[in-house]
């Protein structure tokens, strides 16, 4: 369509240079006729605005202790009650969704910048290098997932960053191995035949070619990766393994007080309301990028 | 058909090979190995810590490769030692008294989230768009969000806290089994749910369903010999890999409920770094997963007579 709109004895440039912001335009305006997935987009940029501005928002400091007013059921002063050592539970979840968010959002970094690289090589050089890297994936997918994060924890240590490294050392497999069959079909499609065939140069037609156009599978699994991270660290910290006290996290509040459900309740519920919302919207918001982008990708 | 078998088997022993040389390596990199847990914490440590990890990985000074494969001898035997922590039962011994527990509750969250996940995937695809469809949509979406171990805390809060109408935990009767049950059911009904109901609306509208209607056939037959047939298929692929999960339990539902399954030990495992216990219980999981692997691929070419693994010449 935009090719007639452009008038004639344009350069090609100039024609790339229009299409370009016009496709994702478009991915913009089909995602917003997604009325759960911009729902879900704008509680999650209210609640990143929350985690930045944690020190303001919080209305007390979510790692004092007041033994005056120990486990305390919601009140006016501490909307969502207090627990063990009097600490504003409220406080403690406005703080908890930094770690959320960013472990979330982090370790989906990480593993795309191992495991994009990694599978373009192997399906680009293939022969050993690829032999070596599938058998790599088939080790690393006959782990349980949970127990190789547990063991990695015990290894290393609880602590933000180590969740990190537990996440990337097998995350980078699943992106490694979706941009190695990308990069396997197209290499074969006939646009990056024609570019070669005209003298492009390998690193070209890697860049503008076959990355890009791998790009797509990628993103979609990266949003819906985050949410899975989040899910991964609340769990572990869950078990205690997680992230450590004094910092909070939402899977560690609710680990740390189940026992005591029959009598304060409220400790345990909450985060667990917050952090099931909040896997909600990710999830939302994945499922309209996806399709958004490519509705053939959905299941 | 044989080779394949045979040279999966060899696959899966150079698996765990590798599994447990991970996991051995994992373990000895704890306190008085060469990177402390101090270190680790800050941030600019970890690049050259992991560096360090896959070189002691390669380049093993000779006591830890002596360890190892004195490990290896009595892994082979199936002799994992006596548990740290439990010093009084070997680890087998633990394997013998606890698993059974995990199992009982795997198959029967597998018979439930069978009916429910294929009933709900079956019926939204005949009835698309309709309330079944719909509450199909909701239960999957639900599944999705809800992570087993919160699902299994608000259970708990409502049924047993509030209502008191179950248990809190244990599992002596029936009525213990309904909380676990459902907090583990959440994933299974999901991925049942979902391949059932995308795998039928597929094969619903497949050319050779319309050629059965064409020809007269009833409804009934239509369903049962042309569409569940295919439509399962499919379905058995995620089947296998689920039970193998379900059957290896899990430790949220269990530490939650207090069932005394293997899964709560290998928490306390972990707590306790009770070596051993873990060494076995990675292992011994590791094969399971694979072989069900395996056999969801053997499984799948009985039913599916497109699917062969034996090379064209």
């Amino acid at each position: 369509m935009s090719i007639t709109a452009l008038p004639s004895g344009q350069p090609v440039e100039r024609l790339a240079a229009a299409r370009q912001p016009h496709t994702l335009w478009q991915v913009w305006l089909r995602f917003r006729r997604n009325k759960l997935s911009m729902f879900a987009l704008a509680f999650i940029i209210l609640q990143l605005l929350v985690a930045i501005f944690a020190e303001q928002i919080a209305p007390y400091d979510p790692y004092k202790g007041d033994f005056s007013v120990t486990w305390q059921k919601p009140t006016r002063e501490h909307l969502l009650g207090t627990d063990d050592l009097g600490r504003d539970v409220l406080s403690r979840l406005i703080y908890g969704s930094r770690i959320s968010l960013s472990v979330g959002i982090l370790s989906q970094l990480v593993i795309v910048m191992i495991g994009l690289p990694i599978g373009a090589l192997a399906g680009l050089i293939g022969g050993r290098l690829d032999y070596v890297l599938m058998r790599v994936i088939d080790v690393f997918s006959s782990i349980p997932i949970l127990l190789f994060y547990t063991l990695m924890l015990v290894a290393l240590g609880s602590g933000f960053w180590n969740i990190i490294i537990a996440m990337a050392l097998t995350g980078w497999i699943g992106i490694a191995r979706l941009v190695r069959g990308q990069v396997l079909s197209l290499k074969e499609t006939d646009y990056v035949r024609a570019a070669r065939a005209m003298g492009g140069r390998t690193r070209h037609i890697v860049v503008t070619h076959l990355v890009r156009n791998s790009l797509t599978p990628v993103i979609v699994a990266l949003a819906l990766g985050v949410p899975g991270a989040m899910f991964a660290e609340a769990g572990l910290s869950f078990l205690g393994l997680g992230i450590a006290s004094p910092q909070t996290s939402w899977g560690q509040m609710i680990g740390l007080y189940q026992g005591y459900i029959q009598t304060s309740w409220h400790l345990t519920v909450f985060p667990a309301v917050v952090l099931a919302v909040t896997l909600l919207a990710w999830f939302a918001l994945g499922d309209g990028v996806r399709d958004a982008l490519d509705p053939t990708l959905r299941l | 058909m044989a080779r394949f078998i045979v040279s999966r088997l060899i696959g899966l022993v150079g698996v765990l090979l590798a599994v447990s040389l991970i996991t051995f390596l994992l373990m000895h990199a704890v306190p008085g190995g060469p990177f402390d847990a101090q270190a680790m914490q800050r941030q600019q440590m970890i690049p050259e810590a992991i560096k360090q990890q896959l070189n002691a990985k390669f380049g093993l000074d000779k006591p830890i490769w002596q360890q190892y494969l004195v490990f290896l001898g009595n892994a082979v035997r199936m002799d994992f030692g006596y548990s740290f922590s439990n010093s009084t039962r070997t680890v087998i011994q633990i394997f013998q008294e606890q698993w059974p527990y995990t199992i009982q509750l795997g198959l029967l969250t597998l018979l439930f989230s069978l009916v429910v996940g294929l009933g709900l995937g079956i019926g939204a695809a005949i009835k698309q768009g309709s309330w079944l469809d719909y509450t199909g949509t909701f239960v999957s979406v639900f599944c999705l969000v809800m992570p087993s171990f919160v699902f299994a805390i608000l259970l708990q809060f409502f049924f047993s806290v509030r209502l008191g109408w179950l248990p809190t935990g244990g599992w002596d009767s029936p009525k213990h089994w309904i909380m676990p049950v459902l907090a583990n059911s959440l994933g299974p009904i999901l991925i049942l749910q979902r391949y059932t109901r995308s795998s039928m609306a597929d094969v619903i509208r497949a050319n050779y369903v319309r050629t059965a209607r064409a020809k007269g056939m009833s409804e009934r037959r239509v369903m049962l010999i042309h569409v569940f047939k295919n439509a399962l298929t499919p379905v058995v692929t995620v089947g296998g890999p689920m039970i193998a999960g379900l059957i290896t339990g899990s430790f949220f539902v269990e530490s939650i409920f207090r069932i005394p399954g293997i899964g709560l030990y290998f928490v306390t495992a972990v707590q306790n770094r009770d070596y051993p216990l873990i060494m076995a219980t990675t292992l011994v999981w590791t094969a399971l997963i694979s072989i069900t692997y395996l056999l969801t691929d053997l499984v799948y070419a009985l039913i599916d007579p497109r699917v062969t693994y034996v090379k064209a010449s």
